[in-house]
């Protein structure tokens, strides 16, 4: 009830010019053509001081900031890939959130499938090496009673 | 005074570590009774005051005893008294503290839980964990002392810091570090078996239950984290790849591999050195990850303040931990049996190679979170142009994530299927046909469903559903293999717990990958300015906005928005998302305003406010978002699932049996006969 | 010993070098790709007197540093006797950069702690910071005779820096 007092005099004392006109609400970053690809060129960018997030992801006062400029680079024409040139130009690769694909970088994207590659190799020739190596003698008629004696011991225990 | 008491309770803890690390392993070298023995109790004494201590500074926390300088640097008389407890642990110092108090608290349980173990495996184990605890203890009191003294006392602390304020700090780090720290058990009886010499199957069967255990914290506690980020940090991203993400997630990683093979050292007797050394990379990963975040050399939102001195110490210690096992290792291993021979194609193959690709996947975690450290590096010694510095961010993770991922969900619904020894391909396949027919099936209609084609969506879907469905067969072909003539519910009894943990377990990566996959291709999100009175649309609901008013918190002043939602015209709920500044830090935060569905999760943001009134706000459509952390609770109650396996609860009640009628040796004697 | 078995071990052992390595490194340094580049070109009304410009070119055939500071930015308190002491030295011009700041604000700041600057720039908008490659302040430039950026550093400037680094690059381009 006292929230529903506090609500009814917040808005009788907004100032009467007020637009009361609802309306669907408008992009922050402008038409949604527009909107669209600027989130989607700040998901590549680095938030330089956030730590981590994505101009997209971020909320920082920086990224807002950001996202506004890319905005008024695009409607003044500027492609996404020129936007993004333009950032790296000025802030060097690392504002880049995807790491380009450059010489200092194939170590990183080839990695992990080299060494998929490496593993599944020595795997192939260890299994198969195994296999030469180990010599297994037969269990015997006797060691095979023994065996079914335990199995059928330890599953009756099972069985209680 | 009572900080006083606690950090002499840490150098009391400290001997008794220093006691507890060196005589029960030379006992055991030398055969010397009275030293094995002493391990139990001197560990038991050392968790004993590591608790007294960690209660002196919940003590400190409680009563604002703003003169000891951490209190007054994480703490605030306003802080609402959960979090001044939960507070101990949210700075750098605390949260070692409750890191060597979990190391103790496992110690005192391997001490407890161990009465079917041999002598010299005790006391080689707790004597490994006592080495252990020696280095963080020494770290804690030589660089990072929580009880240092503030005098003059502060008049109030700086506060908590608000992102903190939160049920998550309660949980997530105590879970998480249950998980990373024990990883130390298996380690230590990685080490205790190679120093012994002796790895055979019962080793593995004692190291088992431990593991599954530690990995089931740790895996609960990342998903606690993802979640916790979720709702707390405002704009509903569940996972980054931030390296302390990462740090948490390799040793997870390499924890899931080293299950898998001692599962088969168990059973088979197999993959012995490998896996001892995925229990000795386990570990390590768990030290590399404390490293990481508290020595500054990566940037994160979760790192804590440090500084060059603490990472020194931090890194001596790992490179004497990981070298000196590492060490051992090629000198023991060599002489450690092969085990049985298997097929290229058996089940045994199947475990190998998905042990190679969760390796693989962990390597390349750690290479894209160190990578440009590496470039760095290399730039200061002028190898490479400096200029070259990049940073790793998720597309680099998520890229190289998904292709590894697929060959290993493959290998989830082949490998309950596959014999051991040697498995006929032609048959399995014949027999999983209807799993791979209902996997193309749901992998076409469900991103039609969901609104549109995502080859993405449907690679995500065709993992699950065979997951799944050849859980299902799985489960099916072994309960016919049960007696018939039995009641089902018996026959339901006469399947190990391991075999339901596991499929629950698969079962739950499946549920965790449908999330991830829908709720990342179909999430949709507007940015939008919002007049009071204004709607936007987003996933089919109406969000209107009917203004802001300023509330109050016990310790903060907020801006609540009202949000109205509606459906086909109706009001189905209102959200109130809130924008807070918390007293003493003045930083603002952002409280988001979610709705929590099964089948989607509604969430808003408030923004800033702009002229006029108005405020720009964020609203998302999340769908299956929840199932994520779902599919989490199910991986961890299938690690409890496994855990409380008859043949671990059997074995401990006939040994221990054993062990009271005839000693050690005949105890040893049936569990090798048994294997 | 078998290597493959000691495999892990040199693996760690390299692993580790880099990471004693980084612990010297600071990992929130963005290495600037515009040192050894000629300035970006600007111009933009003067702090203090709006209506006169100041641009890039008006220092050619000088040595000069850009700082970058704002009102609202704490660090910038922090260095600021740095850079009294050394526009008291009068060695070299030093010029700023106003980022983002109200006129007013900024005006009185400099009126509050001192005023280092021979002139400084307002860039309402922060787009010539963007153009410079700003995203955090306080930032300074060490820009050549020929207008090219010869030094780029990020974050308060403390004495220590001043002495060992920017001034004797400083005293090296004067004489060149």
């Amino acid at each position: 009830m006292k929230k529903f007092m506090l609500l009814a005099l917040l808005c009788l004392s907004l100032p009467l010019s007020y637009q009361v006109q609802a309306k669907e609400a408008e992009y922050t970053t402008g038409a949604p053509e527009i909107h669209g690809r600027v989130m989607g060129v700040s998901e590549e960018l680095r938030c330089l001081v956030c730590q981590g997030q994505s101009l997209s992801d971020s909320n920082s006062e920086f990224a807002v900031d950001m996202r506004a400029q890319i905005q008024e680079m695009m409607e003044g024409g500027m492609s996404d890939r020129q936007v993004v040139d333009f950032m790296v130009e000025r802030y060097g690769d690392y504002v880049r959130y995807r790491p380009p694909f450059k010489a200092s970088t194939v170590l990183l994207w080839f990695g992990p499938f080299i060494l998929l590659g490496v593993g599944v190799a020595v795997l192939y020739t260890n299994v198969l090496r195994r296999r030469k190596q180990i010599d297994e003698t037969p269990l015997t008629e006797e060691q095979h009673r023994r065996a079914a004696e335990l199995l059928k011991q330890y599953s009756g225990e099972n069985k209680a | 005074m009572i900080p006083e008491i606690g950090q002499f309770a840490l150098i009391i803890a400290l001997c008794l570590a220093i006691l507890q690390g060196i005589f029960p392993i030379l006992g055991a070298q030398l055969n010397i009774r009275p030293w094995m023995a002493m391990a139990k109790p001197v560990a038991q004494g050392q968790f004993i005051f590591i608790v007294i201590s960690f209660a002196c500074l919940v003590y400190a926390f409680v009563t604002d005893d703003f003169s000891v300088l951490y209190t007054a640097s994480h703490s605030n008389s306003l802080l609402p008294t959960q979090y001044k407890v939960a507070g101990v642990w949210g700075g750098h110092e605390g949260s070692l503290l409750l890191w060597v108090m979990m190391l103790g608290l496992w110690t005192f349980l391997v001490s407890i839980f161990s009465k079917n173990l041999p002598d010299e495996m005790v006391a080689r184990v707790l004597g490994v964990l006592g080495l252990i605890a020696v280095g963080f203890l020494l770290f804690i009191l030589l660089t990072s002392n929580p009880f240092e003294r503030l005098l003059p006392a502060a008049p109030d602390g700086r506060d908590l810091n608000p992102l903190l304020q939160d049920f998550g700090l309660i949980i997530h780090p105590p879970m998480l570090y249950m998980g990373y720290v024990g990883f130390s058990v298996a380690f230590a009886f990685a080490i205790a078996a190679l120093i012994s010499g002796r790895l055979d199957a019962a080793w593995a069967r004692w190291s088992r239950p431990w593991t599954i255990v530690a990995w089931s914290f740790l895996g609960g506690g990342i998903g606690l984290g993802s979640w916790w980020a979720y709702y707390e940090l405002g704009w509903g991203g569940w996972w980054f790849w931030d390296p302390v993400e990462n740090a948490s997630l390799m040793p997870w990683l390499v924890g899931t591999a080293l299950i898998h093979s001692l599962a088969v050292s168990e059973k088979r007797g197999g993959f012995k050195s490998w896996t001892v050394l995925l229990a000795i990379i386990a570990f390590s990963l768990s030290l590399l990850g404390t490293f990481l975040v508290r020595s500054g050399v990566i940037t994160s939102v979760h790192a804590f303040a440090t500084d060059p001195e603490r990472g020194t110490f931090i890194l001596a210690f790992l490179v004497v931990v990981v070298v000196s096992s590492l060490l051992l290792f090629a000198w023991r291993a060599p002489k450690i049996g092969q085990g049985g021979k298997f097929e290229l194609v058996s089940k045994e193959t199947m475990l190998l190679a998905n042990n190679v690709i969760l390796t693989v996947i962990a390597a390349a975690v750690l290479l894209g979170t160190i990578y440009p450290i590496i470039i760095e590096g290399l730039a200061s010694v002028g190898v490479i142009e400096a200029t070259n510095k990049v940073s790793v961010g998720a597309p680099y993770f998520n890229a190289i994530f998904v292709p590894l991922l697929v060959p290993l969900v493959f290998l989830v619904g082949m490998g309950p299927v596959a014999r051991w020894k040697k498995a006929d391909m032609p048959d399995m396949l014949r027999q999983l046909r209807w799993a791979f027919i209902a996997s193309a099936i749901v992998a076409v209609i469900v991103p039609f469903l969901m609104g549109g084609w995502s080859w993405m969506a449907a690679l995500g879907m065709v993992m699950a559903t065979w997951i799944v469905t050849t859980a299902i067969y799985s489960l099916r072909q072994r309960f016919k293999a049960t007696n018939p003539e039995l009641p089902w519910g018996h026959r339901l009894n006469a399947i190990p717990r391991s075999f339901y943990g596991m499929h629950m377990a698969h079962i739950g990566v499946a549920i965790c990958i449908v999330g991830g996959t829908l709720v990342s291709n179909y999430m949709s999100d507007k940015d939008v300015r919002m007049d009071i009175g204004d709607t936007v649309t987003v996933g089919g609901y109406t969000f209107r906005f009917d203004g802001v008013i300023e509330t109050k918190g016990p310790n903060y002043m907020s801006n609540q928005g009202m949000i109205q939602v509606l459906q086909d015209g109706r009001e189905v709920m209102s959200l109130k998302p809130e924008k807070r500044v918390y007293t003493v830090q003045t930083m603002p935060m952002t409280e988001a305003a979610i709705d929590t569905g099964v089948w989607r999760d509604l969430y808003v943001s408030l923004g800033e406010p702009v002229s006029g009134g108005a405020w720009s706000v964020r609203v998302y459509h999340k769908p299956f978002v929840a199932w994520l952390w779902t599919g989490v609770i199910l991986m961890v109650l299938g690690g409890f699932t496994a855990m409380t396996d008859r043949r671990y609860r059997v074995m401990a009640r006939k040994e221990r049996k054993a062990t009271a009628e005839t000693g050690n040796l005949a105890a040893a004697k049936i569990a090798t006969e048994k294997a | 010993m078998k290597f493959k078995f000691l495999l892990p071990l040199v693996i760690f052992v390299v692993m580790a070098g880099f990471l004693w390595k980084g612990l010297s490194l600071n990992p929130n340094d963005v290495p600037s790709p515009l040192v050894g580049k000629p300035a970006p070109q600007f111009e933009l009304s003067q702090l203090h007197q709006a209506e006169q410009a100041v641009s890039r070119d008006s220092n050619l055939g000088k040595v000069w540093l850009l700082n970058v500071w704002a009102s609202w930015c704490v660090s910038c308190r922090q260095e600021h006797p740095v850079f009294m002491q050394l526009s008291r030295m009068g060695e070299v011009p030093i010029y700023g950069l106003n980022y983002k700041d109200e006129r007013e604000d900024a005006i009185k700041w400099l009126k509050d702690f001192g005023n280092p600057y021979t002139i400084s720039a307002h860039d309402y908008k922060g787009r010539v910071g963007v153009d410079y490659g700003v995203y955090g302040v306080p930032e300074t430039y060490v820009i050549d005779k020929q207008g090219v950026i010869r030094h780029k550093h990020t974050g308060p400037v403390s004495a220590q820096a001043l002495r060992e680094t920017i001034l004797p690059l400083v005293r090296e381009l004067k004489k060149g």
